[in-house]
């Protein structure tokens, strides 16, 4: 099958160390790969760079075989969602609106519909419209994963997504990666958190600068 | 799951940005409070005389409003920094430009125009002249403008530094020269009784290309405070 | 052409090639300098209204000149490296605001020492002395901000960012500056300072002029020369090159 994502050479270093050299793989429709490695060994700055938050990278990305640049990756910002150490949640405003604004960004307008269903998946029924500021740090990553399902992606991108979550919540999340996974999407994420029940897993191994 | 229009995108981009300012009220009444306080002050310092205050009350009035704007936008790109939505944005397909153009346009609806308002008070309280109350109002609508948008080039650029107060004013400080020299001498000119149609209009040209360019510095800054 | 540009953009040859440039620089530097400034001292003639006092802008003068080219210098540079992530852009800019700083901050020096001969009084609010404090104050700004970075490639392109910012307010602000003192004209002060030079006085000037720009391009090679070899020193060729230093 085509992979979806395909690095080749991939190389960045951090604060003058070079953290990763020569990093090659592919990520295939239908695949989790998960990022491993020591503290500081660079698996958010993978990720950031994968997403394109991180610019200073040699070597080749590229998305459904087209070559990314650090600025002009339009397919991927459409069909791909990174979720980073912070939720990008503001506490002042609801559910709702946190959500609709980030579905804006994407371009993309929701439905009273969609938003409550995806609200409902991640076990947030009743609380479109209570302010997050209310909410606990538990729930308030729930309306972030909330937007993994408001529109059809093809990657996600998680970093640390387990973060703040409870024990049935992090099962939760491992069956939706699984769900994803199975409909023919692709995930890349890091975590500390053993992924018991997500079938199959690839990994590769960040080693960290020597 | 419908695509967005532009006016759709740019009415969501204003509409969260002024919701979510009005909702934390202190931090839009705190630059109001501080131009009054500051005000305030000056009296205390140079003395109650109404000629004396007369004279000063225009230049008085755009520099506490200079530094009220400054303060106020030093928190600009702050929580969005911090909270990861700035990261959204930039991983948005959405053109940068257009989404900074509209946030410090909705920062400056809820400090700037507030300031402009509330200047004709102050005025009144440091004895200013009525004749120069209508320019003092235009020069500042304008005139804040200009300071948001320059003020917000040094928020971007400072954003990602753990202390960037008072770099922020050293770096936006000398930029807003211009600004001051128009401002002040137009409502000067009014007290004065004198025309002040040229720096009015140099005011509003330098609000317009300050719309323009400013947008293009901001975002180029927003992606050197995440990009490392 | 590209070629070229990448030749001549890789900090090891442009470090081979400012060293073959320096001396010249340096006696060109020296010569224009030494001269311009003891003809001006020495064999100009006094003038009828301010006396020897007006020697100084044999200093003045090229100083406050040269700080106003080198933040342009800097802004090229830094768009320069902007655009086309040229390391060596990236470098000249950063080296220019140290350079440019100190000269701003000579131009005052020497704008307030001659002031008080001149006009009785350390400081005087003219058109010109205020443009190059604002000018000053912008080279702190750069200079500020590129040391609050601890990531030196970000702090690069955040002041690379702020001087083009300032590159394009620095003609508005000279202008306002201008207006402003037009607007607020004390009447005792009337001295212009070049509009109104004796070609005698102008000729030395031209020589120191060129001294201060040769001087700030010696300074330049030498801050950047420096930086390639603190940035590179973990490459071979600044290796052999310091093997090659500590045997001689």
């Amino acid at each position: 099958m085509q992979s979806l994502l395909d690095i080749s050479g991939l190389g960045f270093e951090r604060d003058g160390r070079q953290l990763v050299s020569g990093l090659s793989f592919a990520v295939k429709p239908g695949e989790v790969l998960r990022i491993e490695g020591p503290n500081g060994a660079g698996k958010t700055s993978l990720l950031r760079v994968l997403a394109g938050l991180y610019s200073g990278y040699q070597g080749d990305i590229r998305f459904n075989d087209e070559l990314l640049t650090s600025r002009c990756r339009p397919l991927l910002q459409q069909q791909s969602l990174f979720l980073g150490h912070s939720p990008a949640i503001k506490m002042t405003l609801t559910a709702r609106e946190n959500l609709e604004w980030l579905a804006a960004l994407q371009c993309r307008q929701v439905s009273a519909g969609i938003l409550e269903a995806a609200l409902a998946q991640v076990g947030l029924t009743g609380y479109e419209d209570v302010p997050c500021r209310q909410m606990s740090a538990g729930q308030q990553r729930r309306v972030a994963l909330a937007r993994l399902f408001l529109a059809p992606l093809s990657l996600w991108m998680l970093d640390e997504p387990f973060t703040a979550l409870d024990k049935t919540a992090v099962l939760e999340l491992e069956g939706w990666i699984n769900d994803f996974a199975a409909q023919g999407g692709a995930v890349v994420l890091t975590t500390h958190h053993d992924l018991t029940t997500v079938t199959p897993l690839q990994s590769i191994v960040l080693e960290g600068s020597r | 799951m419908n695509p967005l229009t532009l006016t759709g995108l740019c009415r969501a981009l204003l509409r969260r940005e002024l919701t979510v300012m009005l909702r934390s009220r202190a931090e839009l009444a705190n630059p109001l409070f501080f131009f009054l306080m500051v005000c305030a002050l000056f009296p205390l310092g140079l003395g109650p005389s109404p000629q004396l205050l007369a004279t000063m009350a225009p230049g008085i009035l755009w520099i506490v409003a200079l530094l009220s704007v400054l303060m106020a936008s030093d928190s600009l790109f702050r929580s969005d920094f911090e909270d990861g939505t700035l990261e959204q944005v930039l991983l948005s397909p959405v053109s940068l430009y257009l989404i900074v153009l509209i946030k410090t346009l909705g920062h400056w609806l809820l400090t700037g125009l507030p300031l402009t308002l509330l200047a004709p008070l102050l005025a009144l309280m440091l004895q200013m002249p009525s004749s120069g109350l209508v320019v003092l109002v235009l020069s500042l609508a304008a005139g804040s403008l200009v300071l948001s948008f320059i003020a917000a080039i040094g928020a971007a650029l400072t954003v990602g530094l753990k202390r960037g107060g008072v770099l922020l004013s050293l770096l936006v400080l000398p930029l807003f020269v211009p600004v001051l020299i128009f401002g002040s001498a137009a409502v000067q000119r009014a007290v004065q009784g004198m025309d002040s149609v040229s720096p009015l209009a140099l005011l509003a040209a330098m609000a317009l290309l300050s719309l323009a360019l400013a947008p293009l510095a901001i975002a180029g800054a927003l992606r050197v405070s995440l990009d490392q | 052409m590209w070629g070229w540009f990448h030749k001549w953009s890789s900090p090891r040859w442009f470090y081979q090639l400012s060293g073959r440039l320096l001396p010249w620089l340096a006696v060109l530097t020296a010569l224009t300098l030494v001269a311009g400034v003891a003809w001006g001292l020495l064999f100009v003639p006094p003038d009828y209204k301010q006396g020897n006092s007006f020697r100084i802008i044999y200093i003045h003068v090229p100083a406050a000149a040269v700080a106003m080219a080198g933040y342009m210098v800097m802004a090229v540079a830094g768009a320069i490296s902007l655009i086309w992530r040229i390391k060596l852009a990236d470098m000249v800019m950063k080296c220019c605001a140290p350079i440019g700083a100190a000269l701003t901050f000579l131009a005052l020096v020497t704008g307030a020492i001659w002031g008080k001969p001149t006009w009785g009084t350390w400081w005087v609010w003219d058109a010109r002395i205020t443009s190059v404090l604002v000018l000053f104050f912008l080279y702190v700004g750069v200079l500020a901000l590129y040391e609050a970075f601890d990531n030196k490639e970000a702090a690069g392109r955040a002041c690379a960012i702020l001087a083009l910012v300032g590159a394009v307010n620095i003609p508005v602000i000279y202008w306002s500056v201008e207006w402003w003192y037009s607007l607020h004209q004390p009447a005792s002060i009337s001295f212009t300072g070049e509009s109104s030079i004796h070609p005698s006085m102008l000729r030395p000037l031209i020589l120191t002029i060129i001294g201060f720009y040769s001087f700030f391009a010696v300074s330049l090679l030498l801050f950047v020369r420096n930086e390639i070899l603190n940035r590179e020193r973990n490459t071979r060729w600044v290796r052999e090159l310091i093997l090659a230093d500590s045997k001689v």
